[in-house]
């Protein structure tokens, strides 16, 4: 009786979803459906098999996939040194990582553009040293490199979470009966932290499928993500048939392969925190 | 249990209303939104019009005309003044979505030097739907030091291998096609299929060659001197004229695309009056003024120019001589279809390898 | 010690990675020319215009009050739903979890455009739009933070203290609140940085006239930023720095840590 009480507390938040998660995902797929002048089509969904709608569809896939890998591997060895160090607080770590958001990140973009740019800090330095400059800017790389950048920290967290919720009893039982430093690595420490991973790939992967910002900065122009397309579709050419059309291929791709990711890890986007 | 539910949606219909009470209160006052392209007006002279008329402004930005074309038509917010170029007016004004101007309440209007109220003709015939606002050309912003200064007379030196990763193309469909149908010898406003699929392939083979396509910041790349040359309004390069004295600027022979951003007032206007006290203030001599310092761009008002340094007066980058105009195609709207086409061509382009 | 240092080159190296950027655009603040490209000397003048720049002002206040609110009502709504949920049998929550995730897995663009639609066909965009659009995406943060802490917490000390005749009011400020206080605060935490560092969504939700810093920045990213964002974002930068070491260092910290 109490339970069902307690369950209403969810009411508000319900009505709050029905009205501005649900509806607006209905008028997406009403618009999608539709031409301009609202008779029932499919021509905004086949579309992405357009040629350049599927070229920027599998160049998304391409940029995300590599953003999320680099992620994972600069993550992982940091969030054990992190959790090495015996930290005073908790909170502390997760803060430092969430503290360069509250710089806007349009600006420190384009601060990278300025580091990153042909007469910029960095190549300045590498010429001084008498290395090869760092040619990167206007290229899918420096995409890439700046959604590293911007989605870093939503990889550490989860799977630095997950490692400092790892017991020290269960690794000195695991010492005690003589598993070697390897073993306790791969049989203990990687299977304990893989809700994190999880998290952090979902966390990072599908914001990096669908940015349209970072390119449009970072890219020159030369860089057309799915999510430029869609903006484009919306905000450019005024067809937001097309553009719900492609949005909703986009979100299908996306929930189609968070299903996949979650069936493996167990607990999937909760426990991020 | 039925009072805790009563509560709930009580609760929930107030989290509700809250959102919305800021919505209605501020329809029916004394405002004027204006859309505008980013940082084309002084926002001090927005300031002085609101203190000397108690008129509130609502002032919106946007990036490209299709931009701006899609805002209005998206019909969320009821623009009363909008400043935006030639074809996408006209495009407007065929569709009839413009009102026309009360001349009468815009006495301060015949500050505009009337040959470029001619020049309006071009796509508001009977000059009654707008007022210029600035103008000027599409050209080749270049570093004197890269660039083999003999060349930059053509549109072909974009297309030249050895200044491969230094060039900056226009990021625009319109400005990019006109390069390159410049070169061909046809109109910027084709409509003919082959001549536009012509037009294309030019741009295809150009990809390699190029640093970046840019709109506005063009400008600081070519100031950084991080590329050689780069496709640019005559507005930007004069502005970047200032900063690099490295940098020069050329309209080619071939021929480019005059422009002329002008405002007019939109058929969702609900404070047509307000609108044309604006447009009135905008032409006053000292507001002109201060916009021109701000913009940078070529001003068609005889008053500013004439009050201007006899230098900057006689600046052609900033102020097109008559002979290159002439030599200049006015951009005009093309019809849905030949719209959609083009888009695709481009978006082609942009996805190319 | 090989090891050891080894491990301090690559923190600094992250560190480095992290905060570089926000190093140049703290110098950009100093920089005395109009274009960001060049160096013009040092000068203090961005920081004085600032705060007679009365657009860049507003745009800041509109800024704080966005996520100030939409961060507080969606901590209550979500505080109250991941109670809810936390009442549901396994198979419902599992439900509410996933469609909890809609919006965090949506892409922004996605959700900033399907509110769009649904804003333009029923009412006119505004502040409110904004505002609603906020705390729609941060709802699912805030869930996602109480909701472990809830399931940590033991359901039977609750349950006691009804049972010993507490009201569930009473119950729920002495038991529950206390343990899911920490993920109450992060979530609000969190709320209010997505809101501060969103573009997408209030970029197709605003009307006309309203300016967030983010919309600004991107209207301004073409045609060159004013100098005196750079002297904004370089000061709240380091009030956000000097609030995080006070709550990590300061003294109700320590008592915290004690406590614990």
């Amino acid at each position: 009786m109490c339970n069902l009480k307690r369950q209403l507390l969810a009411g508000p938040y319900l009505l709050w979803m029905a009205g501005f998660i649900l509806l607006p995902v209905i008028m997406i797929f009403y618009y999608a459906f539709t031409t301009t002048s609202g008779h029932f089509t499919l021509l905004n969904i086949s579309s992405i098999f357009a040629s350049i709608h599927l070229k920027s569809l599998l160049l998304s896939l391409k940029l995300a996939l590599i953003c999320t890998g680099v992620c994972l591997l600069l993550s992982y060895p940091l969030a054990m040194i992190l959790n090495g160090m015996k930290e005073k607080s908790q909170g502390f770590i997760v803060f430092i990582f969430i503290l360069p958001m509250w710089m806007n990140f349009m600006l420190r973009i384009l601060a990278w553009k300025l580091l990153l740019s042909n007469n910029g800090v960095i190549n300045t330095l590498l010429e001084a040293l008498g290395l090869p400059g760092l040619d990167i800017l206007n290229t899918p790389s420096a995409v890439v490199f700046c959604m590293v950048y911007d989605f870093l920290p939503f990889m550490i967290l989860p799977i630095y979470n997950a490692m400092s919720r790892i017991e020290d009893d269960i690794l000195e039982a695991a010492r005690d009966l003589g598993a070697g430093t390897v073993t306790i690595f791969f049989k203990i420490i990687v299977p304990l932290t893989m809700p994190g991973v999880v998290s952090g790939i979902t966390m990072v992967f599908v914001p990096a499928l669908t940015s349209f910002a970072i390119s449009d900065l970072l890219g020159g122009g030369k860089v057309l993500l799915i999510g430029n397309v869609i903006e484009q579709a919306f905000m450019q050419e005024y067809n937001w048939n097309l553009g719900s059309g492609l949005s909703l291929v986009l979100m299908v791709f996306v929930i189609a392969s968070m299903a996949l990711m979650s069936a493996k890890g167990e607990e999937g986007g909760a426990g991020v925190w | 249990m039925k009072l805790k539910k009563i509560m709930l949606c009580l609760l929930a219909g107030l989290f509700l209303s809250v959102p919305f009470a800021g919505c209605g209160s501020k329809s029916s006052e004394n405002t004027l939104t204006v859309l505008d392209y980013g940082k084309y007006l002084d926002p001090e002279a927005i300031e002085m019009f609101e203190e000397e008329t108690g008129i509130t402004v609502d002032y919106e930005e946007y990036i490209t005309p299709e931009n701006m074309y899609t805002k209005y038509r998206a019909g969320a917010i009821d623009y009363d003044l909008i400043c935006t170029s030639d074809y996408m007016i006209e495009k407007l004004i065929q569709e009839e979505e413009v009102l026309e101007l009360d001349y009468g309440n815009i006495p301060l209007s015949e500050n505009i030097d009337p040959v470029y109220f001619d020049f309006s003709k071009s796509f508001d015939p009977e000059n009654k739907y707008t007022i210029p606002y600035f103008f000027g050309t599409v050209g080749i912003l270049y570093n004197k030091d890269m660039v083999d200064e003999s060349k930059v007379d053509s549109w072909k030196i974009l297309w030249d291998e050895d200044y491969s990763g230094q060039i900056i193309m226009a990021d625009s469909v319109r400005d990019s096609f006109m390069v390159a149908l410049k070169i061909l010898g046809y109109s910027l406003n084709t409509t003919d299929e082959a001549e536009l699929k012509e037009a294309q392939d030019l741009l295809l083979k150009q990809k390699p060659l190029v640093y970046s396509y840019l709109v506005d910041e063009a400008q600081d790349e070519m100031i950084s001197e991080n590329a050689a040359m780069a496709v640019v309004y005559s507005g930007e390069a004069g502005y970047a004229l200032e900063f690099n004295d490295k940098l020069a600027f050329s309209v080619p022979e071939e021929g480019s695309n005059m422009w002329i951003d002008s405002w007019f007032i939109p058929k969702s206007a609900k404070h047509k009056e307000n609108a044309e006290k604006f447009l009135d203030f905008l032409c006053r001599e000292d507001i002109s003024m201060m916009n021109f310092d701000y913009v940078y761009y070529a001003t068609p008002n005889k008053k500013t120019k004439a009050s201007l340094d006899l230098e900057l007066q006689e600046n052609s980058t900033i102020f097109p001589p008559a002979e290159i105009l002439n030599n200049c195609e006015v951009l005009k709207p093309l019809d849905d279809e030949v719209t959609m086409k083009i888009n695709l061509l481009w978006k082609e382009v942009k996805a190319a390898d | 010690m090989v090891k050891k240092s080894a491990q301090r080159i690559y923190l600094s190296l992250i560190f480095l990675f992290l905060y570089l950027p926000i190093l140049v655009l703290m110098v950009l603040s100093f920089n005395d020319s109009k274009t960001r490209v060049q160096w013009g000397g040092f000068t203090l003048k961005w920081y004085q215009n600032l705060f007679s720049s009365s657009s860049i002002m507003e745009a800041f206040w509109t800024t704080l009050a966005i996520s100030l609110a939409s961060a507080l009502i969606s901590t209550l709504l979500g505080m109250l739903a991941a109670l809810g949920i936390d009442a549901m049998r396994k198979r419902n929550q599992a439900v509410m979890i996933g469609a909890t995730n809609i919006p965090l897995l949506n892409a922004d663009i996605v959700t900033g455009l399907s509110m769009m639609l649904l804003f333009v066909r029923f009412t006119r965009l505004g502040m409110g739009t904004v505002l609603i659009a906020h705390i729609t995406f941060n709802i699912p943060y805030v869930i996602l933070n109480v909701l472990p802490k809830l399931k940590q917490s033991s359901r039977t000390a609750y349950e006691a203290a009804l049972d010993l005749g507490a009201t569930p009011l009473y119950a729920f400020f002495k038991i529950v609140w206390p343990q899911i206080r920490p993920g109450v605060f992060s979530g609000f935490l969190m709320a209010m940085t997505m809101s501060l560092d969103d573009f997408s969504i209030t970029y197709f939700t605003k009307g006309a006239g309203i300016h967030t810093l983010s919309t600004m920045i991107y209207t301004e990213m073409r045609k060159g930023i004013r100098p005196e964002m750079y002297a904004l974002s370089t000061i709240l930068f380091l009030l956000a720095l000097a609030l995080l070491l006070f709550m990590n260092f300061g003294p109700s910290a320590r008592k915290a840590e004690t406590r614990q």
